[in-house]
């Protein structure tokens, strides 16, 4: 009950802001639609709808650590979480209210990714039904970042590093933007080490009906949402202790 | 039973003591205030209280209920009002006490009854559709001890709940702690002398986290042979300062 009390005020937070919205939603969508025309203007497999799309809807969950580490960062910083500190909320209650909002937002910002790109050309397949609750264990990953990095950092250290250094790593290092192979080296190792790469790889298996090579990559995205998630929630239950 | 006893209640920083060995009993319905010089120990003590820290040693009870042993409990019994305003930005004023009242376990019906009261004895009628972000200092001050007092708390604390207003915005503000008085056990931590003066039953005063003076303004007046009460709070915070 109090958890979702506050997961509404979370809510209002979030989509009474309209810079969160447009990041959220309208980002990703410009993207998708720059990059659509690219393709038709100079045809590259990469840039093909059914390759961009799991792609720019992995990038767009990436604003979802934005959302989530700038209003935790504000809340330390307005006192307001002091404040509910010293009601009989529970450690629980904080980590399901800054989480609940997230996951809603985080199906919407997949289905209106696909649902522009579908108008794009995008096949209208039942795959996308799959994929799309695929993506929904990738939010996790960013929810856990989000917490994560709002727990610790001042609102400004949140915001440039959730905000730019993030969603920056997560472009460059998901293979969307450009082919990792064609780097290799260092990079492409260190791009396959973390898991933005693997939840796109994940997405553009699952969108062509290839279900047997979601593996190993549904693995190292689920690995990584239960670990962010559960130090976050270790690190917001010790700073509950010493403000 | 008092409202608050603290047993020699420590909290050390590494070799700073911040609260050092302080035993002090505040009867219910009273209005005390703690007074200090910057660093003397008032919002360490404040955080213990409200559960925010625990201490080094000692302990406190509030209406009978250990902050060490149960905490939990503890925090059902207290209001607290920050020393930073501490409303959720993007929330109405309706909706900032709705979301106090919910983390406070109220249902539905009863945090309706309380908003709406709380909206008419503190005069917020005219804002209550307001964003809380868009109000004045004065305004975000009022909302701040209302949030603070709508879980109908035994122990009310208003740390430094005047600071940065002008003085017609203080008096106003004077006169909304005057008409709560009673119903609650109010500590009130202040810079504002004259504020601690007019309001208070009883005022403590701690120096370099220890306990200095406790007593009636004409009490210490008396104690200090002074007729001023800033004169007597000069003399005691300055004594053995400039041997």
């Amino acid at each position: 009950m109090r958890a979702m009390v506050f997961a509404k005020r979370n809510t209002l937070e979030i989509i009474r802001d309209p810079l969160s919205l447009f990041f959220g939603l309208g980002f990703p969508v410009i993207l998708l639609v720059l990059l659509s025309i690219i393709n038709k203007n100079i045809p590259v497999d990469l840039f093909s709808v059914s390759n961009l799309t799991p792609g720019i809807a992995v990038f767009g969950l990436s604003f979802l650590s934005l959302f989530s580490a700038q209003l935790i960062a504000k809340d330390r910083t307005t006192a307001l979480l002091s404040r509910l500190f010293t009601t009989p909320m529970t450690a629980m209650d904080f980590i399901l209210g800054y989480t609940l909002p997230l996951l809603p937002m985080a199906l919407l910002q997949s289905v209106v990714c696909f649902l522009c790109a579908i108008i794009l050309g995008l096949k209208m397949t039942w795959s996308i039904v799959p994929t799309i609750l695929l993506l929904f264990v990738v939010s996790l990953i960013f929810i856990g970042l989000g917490l994560l990095i709002g727990s610790t950092l001042s609102e400004k250290a949140a915001t440039a590093i959730s905000g730019a250094l993030l969603t920056n790593l997560c472009g460059w290092l998901s293979g969307t933007w450009f082919d990792l192979e064609l780097v290799g080296g260092a990079f492409r190792d260190i791009a396959y080490a973390l898991p933005f790469v693997h939840a796109v790889e994940m997405g553009k298996a699952a969108l062509a009906g290839n279900y047997q090579d979601i593996w190993p990559h549904l693995g190292v995205v689920a690995g990584y949402g239960i670990v962010l998630l559960a130090i976050a929630v270790t690190l917001f239950h010790k700073k509950m202790k010493s403000i | 039973m008092n409202a608050i006893d603290i047993q020699s209640i420590s909290k050390y920083y590494g070799e700073k003591h911040a609260v050092d060995n302080v035993s002090l009993s505040v009867a219910q319905g009273e209005l005390v205030s703690l007074l200090g010089v910057n660093g003397a120990g008032k919002s360490t003590l404040i955080n213990l209280l409200t559960g925010l820290i625990t201490p080094t040693a000692g302990d406190a009870l509030i209406h009978g209920k250990s902050i060490v042993k149960d905490p939990h409990q503890v925090k059902s019994l207290l209001g607290v009002s920050p020393q930073e305003t501490a409303i959720a930005p993007n929330l109405t004023v309706r909706e900032n006490l709705e979301l106090m009242a919910g983390v406070h376990g109220f249902d539905r019906k009863k945090t309706k009854s309380k908003t709406d009261e709380l909206i008419a004895n503190f005069n917020l009628s005219t804002v209550e559709k307001q964003k809380s972000k868009t109000l004045s200092g004065g305004w975000k001050r009022r909302l701040s001890i209302a949030m603070a007092i709508i879980s109908e708390p035994k122990v009310l604390f208003l740390d430094e709940p005047t600071l940065g207003l002008d003085i017609l915005a203080r008096r106003e503000l004077w006169q909304v702690i005057e008409k709560i008085r009673g119903t609650a056990t109010i500590v009130l931590t202040t810079h504002y002398l004259e504020e601690a003066d007019a309001l208070s039953d009883r005022i403590f005063i701690l120096k370099n986290g220890r306990l200095e003076a406790a007593g009636t303004s004409d009490e210490l007046k008396q104690q200090t042979g002074t007729t001023k009460f800033e004169d007597a709070f000069i003399k005691l915070v300055m004594d053995g300062e400039k041997a």
